[in-house]
């Protein structure tokens, strides 16, 4: 996800008028809150509350429904994330080749928990299950590029490199 | 216009594997290359989906000699065009050499890992332009779907697929003729085909290896499918952590209805079929065909209770047909080549292939495709190469996070359906993960109750919580405070699971813990009633020592130690605090001269404060 075409303001003031194209290009498809809630995580890199209310009046699921939605899939934020995403794998074959140490390495590096963000907003770390790259393992995804072979080391400085 | 013959193809594989071990850049430079010498008349570069090695990764292969280069990096392409391309010979620093015994061995159908195998449904995978319906047509593809809309009635078509023997390769093994066939004799004008490519369990990868290099056969499955029960709309649900293949799939899905393939009046038969692609949000449970079909529907991807089965009422209540990607991307192949084909392979209750994701703490790791029936010990050690750095086995894990391990005496099973259900592992969806004496069995089965339990919708009971109080249990053995009646405990809750959960998901998730339980027993003994963990893994049960014979007083993990709990000057014996030690194993790893034991369940006579290397004990 490349955060630097997002529309997040620097005063967290939200422009719902991206979203209205959204909207309209599902106006008519049966089923569309999942696509809609994703579309709006790509233009804002999470999904702001007053997106959820701007969905529900246009599509007339309620905002209790739509919560339900985005808080059952993990695919999707409540929360403003950092500029860099670092997802860790740590599904069987990375776990069983040293993921765990990977998180704990970023942990201390970053001093947030996994699954948190940085207060500058410069870097999330969370831990995903399996991105099917098993022979690589342990690897992780940062901002999009896959990396494999990871060592603590490694993965730390990769993620001091970030800007 | 006709395409000029190209005297050598050469084929880059540029599955996620590969990609990310640098595919990219070493096709463009071979590009480049080829160019610089003038050679684009003669020579392709081609870009295909998974061959499987990914651990060799970026994989070349160049026709038509069939020569397998192996971790070819942008370094490498100037000579490799010079030698193989111009002068017609092998790069022998490319070449893939057998583990253990280097011999190195040039020739694709000539690699240990690729002589086993029988590459039925991943058979494209790796040998076609994936972003190219030519190449997939000039393979046979859609010859499948001509015949079935020319030559065949529906009935004809689930007759064949019945007769093959095929069954859902999503795990659960029930046939699928039977299947379409419950779709088809479903009342209803409107009827859906979904295809599962919600691959979540960790450590599979094949769904995602044929929507990557080969998603031509997935849709030609799922028109055919479509005709044989009276559908004309499918849906491929398709996680959305898999980008490639979601780019791959909706672009082959353009080309097949540029060339009428898909769409409305195929063929001139009358019979119409659309695709769509529903991306999934990241839920595990989401396989579960229910829930499948709500999150499809945009709700959230909870299980309900079957009957109604989807097949009478599914997608927006009509009759829905859901199969698992390798289901439908074996289809065209066995109406191709007739149900008898498909049967002689594998064994008659398992016909056809397996596709493992072989991983974990084996020399090759890779996609492997093998005839049903083959031994777990010709997967792990003729094709897999066997345990690295010298290890012993230990356990292989089938069927993910909701599968079962089998020990060493499980070896020589054959691998299909039923046998390894019996023996308390399942096929699952074919994620095959070895561990060796390293690896802690409790550890292990904690780490996949963690995944099921977090991954539980909690919509029923037994699931929501069961999941929650084995994990409690299971931490609490781990940490060291386990108690005898614990094991009883996990035995009674596991029963209630499996008997009393909505889906598979509750159902199943005990099963690793299980099956550890059944081989492993001893194990959890250890933990519970003599504070050890005899593979060494928790740490609460660990302790690091500095052996005082070894010790030459270097410095290096005093340097290294991240809590600096390591005294000792130069030419001392070192010593770690015990007290401070957050057991991280880098002492153990830092270590030039392996001085550093690594205990559980006992201690080592060391002195009390550092003294000069060579004194101790004197």
């Amino acid at each position: 996800m490349v955060l630097e075409e997002t529309k997040i303001m620097n005063d967290e003031t939200v422009d719902l008028t991206p979203l209205d194209e959204v909207l309209e290009a599902f106006r008519d498809e049966r089923g569309a809150i999942i696509p809609i809630l994703q579309r709006t995580q790509e233009i804002y890199g999470y999904v702001p509350a007053e997106a959820i209310q701007h969905i529900s009046k246009h599509t007339g699921n309620s905002v209790a429904q739509l919560y339900g939605v985005a808080t059952f899939y993990s695919q999707f934020y409540l929360e403003r994330r950092g500029r860099h995403i670092v997802s860790i794998c740590d599904g069987t074959a990375c776990h069983v080749k040293g993921a765990p140490r990977l998180v704990t390495t970023l942990e201390e590096q970053l001093g947030i928990k996994a699954g948190e963000t940085t207060p500058d907003y410069r870097v999330t770390v969370e831990v995903v299950y399996c991105l099917g790259s098993c022979a690589l393992a342990p690897m992780a995804v940062i901002d999009g590029q896959v990396v494999g072979r990871l060592v603590p080391d490694k993965v730390s400085k990769l993620v001091r490199e970030l800007e | 216009m006709s395409e000029p013959i190209y005297r050598a193809n050469v084929l880059v594989c540029t599955g996620t594997g590969c990609d990310s071990s640098g595919a990219g850049s070493v096709i463009d430079a071979l590009r480049g290359e080829v160019e610089r010498r003038e050679l684009q008349g003669e020579v392709r570069v081609i870009e295909t989906g998974c061959r499987g090695f990914c651990a060799m990764g970026p994989i070349v292969i160049v026709y038509p000699e069939g020569l397998f280069y192996c971790q070819v990096q942008t370094t490498d392409v100037e000579e490799l065009v010079e030698e193989t391309l111009v002068k017609g010979r092998i790069l022998q620093r490319l070449v893939f050499e057998v583990p253990h015994s280097q011999q190195a061995v040039p020739f694709y159908d000539e690699i240990p890992f690729y002589e086993k195998q029988q590459r039925i449904t991943l058979r494209n995978c790796g040998v076609i332009d994936p972003e190219s319906i030519d190449e997939y047509i000039a393979r046979g593809g859609y010859e499948a779907l001509g015949k079935v809309l020319s030559e065949m009635s529906s009935e004809d078509v689930i007759e064949e697929v019945k007769a093959s023997g095929l069954r859902g390769r999503g795990g659960a093994g029930f046939l699928t003729g039977l299947k379409w066939e419950f779709t088809a004799r479903a009342p209803g004008d409107v009827k859906y085909v979904v295809c599962n490519a919600d691959e979540g369990d960790p450590g599979a990868f094949m769904d995602r290896s044929i929507l990557e290099g080969d998603p031509h056969s997935v849709i030609e499955g799922m028109a055919i499918c479509g005709y044989s029960v009276g559908s004309s709309e499918g849906y491929v649900y398709c996680r959305a952590e898999y980008p490639l293949a979601i780019k791959r799939l909706r672009l082959a899905i353009e080309q097949a209805e540029e060339y009428g393939l898909l769409g409305d009046d195929i063929f001139g038969s009358g019979f119409g079929f659309h695709l769509k692609i529903k991306e999934g949000a990241g839920a595990f449970v989401c396989g579960e065909e229910t829930a499948l079909i709500a999150s499809i529907e945009g709700k959230r991807g909870e299980p309900r209770p079957r009957p109604p089965f989807p097949a009478v009422s599914g997608l927006w209540g009509k009759p829905t047909n859901n199969n698992n990607v390798k289901s439908y991307a074996n289809v065209p192949q066995i109406i191709r080549n007739g149900a008898e084909w498909f049967a002689a392979i594998g064994t008659p209750r398992s016909p056809g292939t397996a596709i493992f994701a072989l991983t974990g703490k084996v020399e090759n790791t890779g996609l492997i495709e093998v005839p049903m029936g083959i031994t777990l010990r010709e997967i792990i050690y003729d094709i897999g190469g066997g345990i690295p750095d010298g290890k012993e086995f230990k356990a292989v894990q089938t069927g993910g996070p909701l599968g079962g391990c089998l020990p060493a005496s499980g070896l020589d099973l054959q691998v299909d359906f039923d046998s390894l259900r019996q023996a308390g592992a399942v096929m699952g969806s074919g994620g095959m993960i070895v561990v060796d004496e390293e690896t802690c069995m409790v550890e292990f089965s904690k780490y996949f109750l963690t995944f099921a339990s977090a991954e539980s919708c909690g919509k029923c009971v037994p699931c929501r919580v069961g999941g929650r109080r084995m994990l409690e249990i299971l931490t609490r053995i781990t940490e060291g405070e386990g108690t005898p009646e614990d094991i009883d405990q996990i035995k009674e809750i596991a029963k209630g699971m499996d008997s009393d959960s909505l889906c598979a998901l509750g159902q199943l998730t005990p099963g690793p813990i299980m099956s550890a339980l059944r081989y492993f027993e001893d194990e959890f003994h250890a933990h519970i009633n003599e504070d050890r963990c005899p593979a060494k893994q928790c740490v609460n049960m660990i302790s690091y020592y500095v052996s005082p014979e070894t010790c030459v007083g270097c410095g290096m993990c005093k340097r290294e130690c991240p809590v600096q709990v390591i005294d000792g000057e130069r030419r001392m014996i070192h010593i770690i605090n015990q007290d401070g030690c957050i057991k991280c194993n880098t002492c153990f790893e830092v270590c030039p001269f392996d001085a550093i034991v690594k205990l559980s369940g006992g201690e080592i006579e060391v002195p009390e404060e550092p003294i000069p290397v060579g004194s101790f004990g004197k």
